[in-house]
């Protein structure tokens, strides 16, 4: 890192250079955060204040006439979206409540699958168990339109036979997410796993462990980070799927994507409820990317990189 | 290979584990495939009851304007509109994401001040749903009429003085080579008249597509880029300069094709999935006018589940397969390979 004694730069040209990098950077800062001003601005307008002309105008402050819910800002568009109002068919309270018992148990059961079918396939690897994974992998880039019809006979089906909500409610979404993220989420735990030195288990195993205490006594407690790269990743995915629930769940059920896709289709003017149901509907996913950002970055490359 | 040794029961017991995942994929992934291809080959044309005899690839031919009951349809015209729109979206969105994605990767990696502040501006896009993103973006590209002037990005694009450019967004343009241009005119003499027609154009709503799906990855690009070049030892950069390169010279030269296999997997990532690109369109308002920006996930979902019409939707689904396969199954191969050799 040492610079050549005598043919440095010009200061002047190098601070050029800088001012073009940061100004640069600040430019596409404003790029990626426009749509999140957007979004905040009109959430906190009055549907009588959305006039075309000021939409970029920050929203009125403690002056709020006639709004119902004020709090420093009108809070009216986060009620109506949050309770329901007219031609909704249910509010985003309980958009969100299905979003939760869908995203949760599906997280949960298919890390856990995940991290056992690594551990197999990175240290218990059967006769030809690399030939097996790819064809496992195709499973993750696979349009799902090409699956959808045979998906909602097969749902409807199990819905009559089994009595219980696979078609129309969200036990078919818990099914459908933990099964089509068995590639992903085995990928990650097995690129993981392949990082730990087979000296490791040589040794276990002179202790006496065997394939359940090796996994329990020793890959479990080391695999902490994959298991947060792995939930994280899986959050986020199962939280803002669209495809598959607008397939399988339209009714009172639906989980937030849904909802706030057809809050989009009926409510065409008025942005402000929209908007706010979308910030209602991305808060969880932020909540999770500001807190454990590291980790998220981490899935992210985890979930790109083969091999 | 397991360096350790193992025990024929523990070779079982682990198989037995996998075995459950193992036959899930295998029907609901290629068994679910096999019988979507069975569907649309079927008879199952219209309504909820299948009808699974056999009627061959009239589907097919209906997407494909093959014959002439079907050249002049509106399913080979919507489909042929979805095609051009989707190569068109892909490679406006791969390119863009890489361009950008690379250059802030190449600015981040020279030790700005407030790196992991910009980092997380340009990353969260990827934490939030298409559906989001989508709708947003729609409310941004509002583009108002004579009656109320500008509005959204046309507002601001005004404000800032270049209210010259004030597309008005949700139109029906598409952008081609004027058959009467000079270029439109050589490509028709040498019998490319196809590209100087709107069958090879670029609609006006495929960029905004474009403009909200890289603003939701290009800072993913970013991401795949910088964790490489933070591979790449400084080392190798400072020798380039004692060797006379320049700063330009050492990204042409060594750190480009270094990052080789980043950008294969950065366009095999974005095109899959600008490919089956469903949920962003949806939200920006759908097909539009003209089926301006149609895309073909959407139009398979639009005639299955809207129009009840599975063996049309069926073939769609296949087409789209087929043209996601050509581009997965290759690279599934080689990083197979790339297994194999280490």
């Amino acid at each position: 890192m040492s610079t050549p004694p005598i043919a440095t730069k010009p200061r002047f040209r190098f601070r050029w250079t800088r001012a073009l990098i940061y100004a640069v950077l600040i430019l596409f800062s404003v790029f990626y955060v426009v749509p999140v001003y957007m979004i905040l601005i009109t959430s906190f307008k009055q549907y009588t204040d959305i006039n075309l002309y000021r939409m970029w105008e920050f929203p009125t402050f403690l002056n709020l006439g006639d709004c119902t819910n004020p709090f420093f800002f009108c809070f009216d568009s986060f009620y109506e979206a949050w309770y329901g109002g007219p031609s909704m068919i249910i509010g985003f309270k309980d958009a969100f409540w299905n979003s939760v018992r869908m995203t949760i148990p599906a997280t949960i059961i298919s890390t856990i699958l995940g991290s056992l079918n690594g551990y197999i396939l990175s240290k218990w690897k059967f006769k030809y168990a690399d030939l097996i994974f790819p064809f496992v992998l195709f499973g993750m880039f696979i349009p799902y339109q090409s699956v959808l019809i045979p998906l909602t006979i097969t749902l409807r089906k199990l819905t009559i036979w089994t009595g219980i909500g696979f078609y129309g409610d969200i036990w078919g979404l818990i099914l459908v997410h933990t099964i089509y993220s068995i590639p992903i989420a085995g990928l990650i735990f097995r690129n993981y796993y392949a990082t730990i030195p087979g000296e490791i288990l040589e040794a276990a195993r002179i202790d006496g462990g065997n394939i359940f205490s090796i996994y329990r006594y020793v890959m479990l407690p080391l695999s902490l980070p994959a298991f947060v790269v792995v939930l994280i990743w899986q959050f986020t995915n199962i939280w803002n799927d669209f495809i598959f629930a607008v397939t399988i769940v339209q009714n009172e059920n639906q989980p937030m994507t849904v909802a706030l896709n057809n809050v989009a289709g009926s409510y065409s003017v008025q942005w402000n409820v929209q908007m706010a149901a979308a910030f209602l509907s991305a808060l969880p996913t932020l909540l999770v990317y500001i807190i454990l950002g590291r980790y998220f970055l981490r899935g992210l490359l985890a979930g790109s990189l083969k091999g | 290979m397991n360096v350790y040794w193992t025990r024929n029961w523990e070779k079982i017991v682990g198989f037995a584990f996998f075995l459950p995942s193992l036959i899930a994929i295998i029907i609901f992934v290629y068994g679910f495939i096999g019988w979507s291809g069975l569907v649309s080959v079927s008879n199952w044309k219209r309504g909820a009851e299948p009808d699974y005899t056999i009627s061959g690839f009239d589907s097919y031919a209906r997407l494909f304007g093959i014959g002439e009951k079907y050249a002049a349809g509106i399913d080979a015209k919507r489909f042929k509109t979805g095609m051009r729109n989707v190569v068109g979206f892909t490679i406006l969105f791969i390119v863009s994401c890489i361009v950008i994605g690379f250059t802030l990767a190449a600015i981040l990696d020279r030790h700005v001040i407030g790196e992991g502040f910009f980092r997380s501006v340009f990353l969260f896009p990827m934490a939030i749903s298409f559906i989001v993103t989508g709708l947003t973006w729609r409310w941004l590209f509002t583009p108002g009429d004579s009656n109320i002037g500008s509005t959204g990005i046309n507002l601001l694009l005004q404000n800032f003085g270049l209210s010259f450019f004030n597309p008005n967004w949700s139109t029906d343009m598409v952008y081609s080579i004027p058959a009467d241009s000079g270029l439109g005119q050589l490509l028709i003499n040498i019998g490319l008249g196809w590209f100087a027609s709107p069958t090879f154009g670029l609609s006006l709503g495929v960029i905004t597509l474009t403009i909200a799906a890289a603003w939701q990855l290009s800072g993913y690009t970013m991401a795949l880029y910088l964790a490489g070049m933070r591979g790449i030892p400084e080392d190798l950069r400072e020798a380039a300069r004692v060797d006379g390169a320049n700063e330009w010279q050492i990204y042409r030269h060594i750190i480009i094709p270094l990052l080789k296999p980043i950008t294969l997997s950065v366009i095999i990532i974005l095109a899959h999935l600008s490919l089956k690109i469903y949920d962003l369109v949806v939200a920006m308002g759908g097909e539009g006018q003209g089926f301006v920006k149609d895309m073909p996930a959407l139009n398979m979902w639009d005639t299955t589940f809207a129009s009840a019409r599975f063996a049309q939707g069926a073939a769609i689904s296949m087409v789209l397969l087929i043209l996601i396969s050509l581009l997965i199954i290759p690279y599934l191969i080689s990083s197979l390979r790339q297994e194999e050799e280490r």
